[in-house]
């Protein structure tokens, strides 16, 4: 049996800052992984990532990263984009300390 | 100290400009990420999980002090006000934003300073004895070398797509203080029957597949280091396996060919090279020689070192732990050490850097070197001055005396920062430091050396760490392998897997069980950790380690 598809949202980092962005559903970028879209279909994550892509200018390798998502919006389940999400845990910088 | 001649100027500045049209040419969307990545990582640029990542080179770890207020200026100016030294004698920025590289590149070329060749499969900056030209057990001075090492390795034409990265590192005394058995190409200096010469080490590495350098000439005379060097590396250029990533690394290539057919190889291409190289090359070597002249020593009392190694508590330990013996009477070599209780292993603030470099200017002849141990060494320091040096060094957190003690911990960037990463490596080494130092146990445990690596990698040396952790991701959680007995010295040893890993929670109590065991063990305070380890096995540190498992053993027997 295939794996079931579980929930994902499109990130990459920023072209000029080089920080951790989200795509949304009008296909801009945010910096808040609550803003994010959440993908639930396969066929639909893998277009939205060529999507994704597609902006060069401003953006730098874009992925799909599983979510979990909540009332809140979409959480992380592995702890590398938890720690993407917030900033490096030795200094309070990057997101945790911009957002 | 090497300056750079026209040349070099000249080509720092043409390489700049291209790279800075580079970045526009990205901006503005002529250039794709995929035909950019590849420009941008041969200036050194990276991209982390946050942002992005300049890695400069520090060649042969030396530095003068309007370098290093340079490198001060630039983490204040564009980047978070510090910055991190590595164990490959380089500095890394966490945060330059893509806009302000070209002019970050600029600022270094001021100070003769750049990151060409951080990155890539290309010749890295080569590393050095972080004591050289200061250690009393010292053949000569490894800098000249490492520098002539440098010319002939920077935009070498036929070095520039190598299967993958190589590395140098050179050592002018038995000792090893460099780690060159884990470099790909290690080089000491020796001297036989009153002539100079190299001990030439080839394949050593660490990364997924850890091995040990082999001797390919015990005694290579002097004029031929660069045919010879040339030799290995054009070898492994054909020979090297660009099939397979992990299989790529030239310690595969000596490892998969047997070091005597690599030899022979290497022998036959010699014999080709050696008639092109027609001396010029020992010239520059000279004239490089003369650029690293001894400084001026004085002859001085030392009765103020004195007096305040008796009267001052502190400074006493802090003289015992972080001095080193210089060849010179009455000088000492000074670390200082980056790895105060709780922060974060290898990083200076700004404001520590220009201190660091006031003081290096005021009392260390204007020479400052980088340790690959994550530390900055004052190499040429009267000891009538340390009471005043100790107690600058006090006012800005940086007089912790702790080197080569449990603390003086290696640790790369891990998950916090590298986008390879598989778990964390910063904050394991802050909690051990300070587990460690509120027990107040550290100086009772002496000489350990713990290295920490974020992921198989092994950028932070786990493998050759009197105890080793390694991070990584099982099932989606932090898990630390623990390894014992591992040494980066001239008698460099991997270090062996004790069993299964620990988790976040649990690592710095395993540490903690490891190091009771040894305190219980060892025949007494004189007998080193490795000492012990090396007597005993790991036996009695996998019972401390494993209790449940040991219990079960003994149930079972
Ligand atoms: C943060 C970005 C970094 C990246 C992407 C990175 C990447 C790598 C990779 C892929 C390897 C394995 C190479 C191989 O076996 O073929 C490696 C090895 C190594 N790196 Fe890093 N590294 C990073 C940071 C560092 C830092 C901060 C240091 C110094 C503290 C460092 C020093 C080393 C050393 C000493 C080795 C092992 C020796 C060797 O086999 O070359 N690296 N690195
Ligand atoms: S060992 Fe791994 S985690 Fe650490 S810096 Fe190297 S590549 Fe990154």
């Amino acid at each position: 049996m295939p794996r079931p598809f579980t929930p994902k949202v499109v990130t990459a980092n920023a072209l000029l800052e080089g920080d951790v962005v989200y795509f949304t559903t009008d296909n801009t970028w945010t910096r808040e992984l609550t803003q994010a879209e959440v993908l639930t279909d396969e066929a639909d994550a893998d277009l939205r990532l060529i999507d994704a892509s597609r902006q060069q200018d401003q953006i730098v390798g874009a992925y799909l990263a599983d979510v979990d998502p909540t009332p809140e919006g979409p959480k992380p389940t592995h702890f590398r984009e938890e720690f993407r999400r917030t900033g490096p845990s030795n200094y309070f910088h990057g997101k945790q300390a911009e957002l | 100290m090497y300056k750079y001649s026209e040349f070099d100027t000249a080509f720092l500045a043409e390489r700049n400009a291209q790279f800075r049209a580079q970045v526009e040419r990205r901006i503005d969307g002529s250039l794709t990420e995929d035909e950019f990545k590849p420009l941008r990582l041969m200036n050194g640029l990276y991209l982390q999980l946050h942002a992005y990542m300049l890695r400069v080179a520090i060649p042969y770890g030396t530095l003068r002090s309007a370098q290093m207020r340079q490198l001060a200026m630039i983490a204040e100016k564009w980047d978070k006000g510090y910055g991190h030294f590595t164990t490959r004698q380089n500095i890394q920025y966490n945060w330059p934003k893509l806009r302000d590289v070209p002019d970050i590149l600029d600022a270094l070329g001021e100070v003769e300073m750049h990151a060409i060749q951080t990155s890539g499969n290309t010749i890295r900056n080569v590393t050095a004895d972080h004591f050289a030209g200061a250690a009393a057990d010292e053949v000569d001075d490894p800098r000249p070398v490492a520098e002539l090492l440098r010319q002939w390795s920077t935009d070498h034409p036929e070095f520039q797509f190598l299967p993958r990265k190589f590395k140098f590192a050179v050592i002018g005394s038995e000792a090893d203080r460099a780690v060159i058995r884990a470099h790909d190409i290690g080089v000491q200096l020796v001297e036989q029957d009153g002539k100079r010469g190299y001990r030439i080490l080839v394949g050593g590495g660490l990364g997924r597949t850890p091995m040990i350098g082999k001797v390919i000439r015990d005694f290579l005379p002097e004029e031929d280091l660069l045919p010879y060097a040339e030799a290995i590396v054009s070898t492994y250029n054909i020979l090297g396996r660009r099939d397979n990533k992990y299989k790529a690394r030239i310690k595969i290539t000596v490892h998969e060919n047997g070091i005597d057919t690599y030899k022979e190889l290497t022998e036959a291409r010699f014999a080709e090279l050696k008639p092109q190289f027609e001396g010029v090359d020992q010239e520059m070597l000279s004239s490089i020689r003369a650029q690293f002249a001894a400084p001026a020593f004085r002859n001085a009392p030392t009765d103020d070192f004195d007096a305040a190694y008796k009267a001052d508590p502190v400074f006493r330990a802090w003289a015992d732990t972080n001095l080193a013996a210089h060849k010179v009477e009455g000088y000492a070599i000074v670390s200082i050490s980056l790895k105060k209780h709780g922060e974060t292993p290898g990083d200076a603030t700004a404001e520590q850097m220009r201190l660091i470099a006031d003081l290096g200017e005021q009392y260390s002849h204007d020479d400052i070197r980088i340790s690959h141990e994550q530390n900055v060494i004052l190499p040429h320091v009267h000891k009538s001055d340390l009471p005043a040096l100790h107690a600058a060094l006090k006012t800005l957190g940086l007089a912790t005396a702790n080197i080569g003690l449990i603390s003086d911990i290696i640790a790369c960037p891990g998950m916090d920062y590298c986008a390879l990463a598989t778990a964390r490596s910063i904050p394991v080494a802050q909690e051990i430091a300070q587990r460690f130092d509120a027990l107040k146990m550290e100086h009772d445990i002496g000489p350990l050396k713990i290295k920490i690596s974020g992921c198989i990698n092994a950028c932070g040396h786990h493998h050759v760490g009197h105890i080793g952790i390694l991070g990584l991701d099982r099932a989606g959680v932090e898990n630390y392998q623990i390894t014992l007995g591992g040494d980066g010295t001239e008698e460099a040893t991997i270090g062996q897997r004790t069993g299964p890993g620990f988790s976040y929670e649990e690592i710095t109590d395993a540490i903690e069980r490891i190091i009771r065991a040894y305190l219980e063990h060892r025949t007494d305070a004189q007998e080193t950790f490795l000492e012990a380890y090396r007597r005993l096995g790991a036996d009695p540190f996998k019972a401390a380690l494993y209790p449940d498992k040991a219990e079960g053993k003994a149930n079972a027997a």
